[in-house]
């Protein structure tokens, strides 16, 4: 059985005029050759649509870096992991948020709170990179 | 030159991606309603786990191996599988949606490339950018592709990627090794007989005359054959204008008998389908519903029925399709029956502007402005939020069991994956 290609497209509900001028009948706007696109989110915070994914922040553990409980994450997979960066990984099964650093015994996932000890990452530990943090939605 | 990329246990994967603690785990699917194993993970069937297998019948060895059962989850396939077809084409733009799992691709236009290392390179980012795993088989034809891949994920040394051989001695080593049930479009219609025939691999059909194969079987028993031979009877349907019909069926969570419970479920089906012809841009020329028992159940007595009616002049206006399949769906209903599946399905689908019929009543343009309406509403508040008075506003006493559905992870906020 086949199914049929879907376009590619992502859209979305948040779409804001550039420039818009009231309709005032007789009166054509001067503005209105101006406008010609709405300012689309995706377009911002998502460069490969096929390979972003939103997660939902808990807990604490990252509150230095501004990621509080219940934050929207978004999460680019198709980003390779680099020291410095913010990225959600996997550790005993579970999704975690820490900081990608470097520690005295290599790469390690570090919190940004007191409290929270850093986890190694090595080939005896079972603790996987799923992707990188690029944008984290706070709502204020 | 084709590829057919198939995603490795698709529905097991897909759930492994968002609860990964699930891996190395034995991992089940099971189909609309929980009846029956719809997929299983490779520990799954390791441990003995058959396609198909009654849910009930699986529960034993559900808890001594630890199992994880889930219900399918068509809302995260199907946004896993858009995710995979997007990443093969910015590699491949030449595809053909096989299924929700399965890609064929033509390499043509990349001749003059290194095919391998392009499709090795697609496998390895759809892996990384999704979290799925594939297999990708390439060959001269898209039979041998289905083969090539049946041998890239049973294979270990070919790391997911096989590539069917040149040469002839080579070819002839490969075909033999597979059986005839497992050449793609044989199935087990053919193969009993073509097991009488004497011919019991794909080698041996590919070294049956054609016009034999034609003769004893059909045409498409025949573009098979010669496709075993690398001779491509097949191109790439990339165009979704060609499928033929559109059904919209599913099983009710408990057995329904009453008109009321039935007729909504009907409805709610012709609503869907219709919404769906529009959002295709078509309309159907024919339609027709169905009904049946369960027929599992031997205590209880069974019955099932269709009916169908032309639609003149082709159309996608809910209230004609909905009016339409209730007539329908009135004449097959008999009380005194446990009813478990109803389905709709519209067919002799065409794109484009309709010829004004000699004895056309409805004015067509005008349902086309109330549907985009309708359409454009349900898309901004929610599916259902505006239809027609026969779909029910109750929540549908009718609507599958799932009781082990795993969250629409990638497309409700509300069922967004948490971290820790």
């Amino acid at each position: 059985m086949k199914t049929p290609a879907r376009p590619a497209t992502q859209t979305t509900a948040i779409a804001r005029p550039l420039l818009a001028s009231r309709v005032e009948a007789g009166f054509p706007s001067p503005a209105d050759d101006y406008v010609e696109r709405t300012l689309d989110l995706n377009e911002e915070l998502i460069t490969h649509p096929a390979a972003t994914f939103f997660l939902r922040a808990g807990g604490r553990s990252m509150l230095g870096a501004g990621i509080h409980d219940g934050d929207l994450l978004v999460v680019d997979r198709s980003k390779t992991p680099e020291t410095g960066m913010v990225v959600v990984a996997v550790v005993d099964g579970e999704f975690t948020v820490k900081r990608l650093t470097r520690g005295p015994d290599g790469p390690t996932l570090t919190a940004e709170h007191r409290g929270y000890p850093p986890i190694p990452i090595g080939p005896d530990t079972e603790v996987t990179i799923w992707g990188v943090v690029t944008w984290v939605l706070h709502r204020p | 030159m084709y590829a057919l990329v198939d995603c490795n246990n698709f529905y097991a994967s897909c759930e492994r991606v968002f609860q990964p603690a699930l891996e190395g785990r034995p991992v089940i699917v099971l189909s609309n309603n929980d009846g029956c194993v719809v997929a299983r993970s490779q520990e799954a069937k390791d441990v003995g786990i058959a396609m198909g297998e009654p849910f009930f019948k699986c529960r034993e060895r559900i808890r001594r191996h630890r199992i994880a059962v889930r219900s399918s989850n068509y809302t995260l396939y199907e946004d896993m599988s858009r995710r995979v077809v997007q990443t093969i084409m910015r590699f491949i733009p030449d595809v053909e949606i096989y299924s929700i799992d399965e890609v064929f691709l033509d390499l043509d236009p990349l001749v003059g490339r290194d095919l391998e290392a392009l499709c090795r390179t697609t496998r390895a980012t759809v892996r990384q950018w999704t979290g799925i795993p594939v297999s990708v088989g390439i060959a001269p034809t898209k039979t041998l592709a289905k083969l090539a891949n049946r041998i890239a994920k049973k294979t270990p040394g070919t790391d997911g990627v096989y590539w069917f051989p040149a040469g002839e001695a080579e070819q002839a080593r490969v075909l033999k090794s597979v059986a005839i049930e497992d050449v793609w479009g044989i199935g087990r219609r053919w193969s009993a007989r073509l097991h009488a025939l004497g011919v019991r691999t794909a080698l041996d059909l590919s070294r049956m005359p054609a016009s034999e194969v034609r003769r004893g079987f059909n045409i498409v028993a025949m573009h098979t054959a010669l496709e075993l031979r690398g001779v491509p009877c097949q191109e790439l349907e990339d165009d979704p204008q060609l499928r033929q019909t559109l059904v919209r069926s599913r099983s009710f969570g408990r057995m329904v008998s009453s008109w009321p419970e039935l007729s909504e479920a009907i409805a709610s089906h012709a609503i869907r389908a219709a919404e769906k012809l529009r959002h295709e841009n078509a309309r159907a020329g024919h339609l027709s519903v169905f009904v049946h028992t369960n027929r599992f159940r031997e205590d209880l007595p069974q019955y099932g029925g269709s009916g169908s009616c032309e639609l003149l002049p082709a159309t996608s206006t809910t209230p004609v399709i909905l009016s339409k399949a209730l007539e329908i769906g009135q004449r097959l209903w008999r009380s005194g029956f446990q009813y478990k599946k109803a389905g709709v399905m519209l067919s002799e689908i065409t794109r484009g502007p309709v010829q004004a019929g000699l004895f056309e009543q409805r004015d067509e343009q005008r349902d086309d402005r109330l549907m985009g309406t309708m359409d454009r509403i349900n898309r901004k508040m929610g599916s259902g939020t505006l239809r027609p008075a026969a779909s029910s506003f109750k929540p549908q006493r009718w609507a599958m069991a799932q009781d082990h559905r795993s969250p629409r992870y990638t497309t409700r906020w509300d069922e967004l994956p948490r971290t820790r």
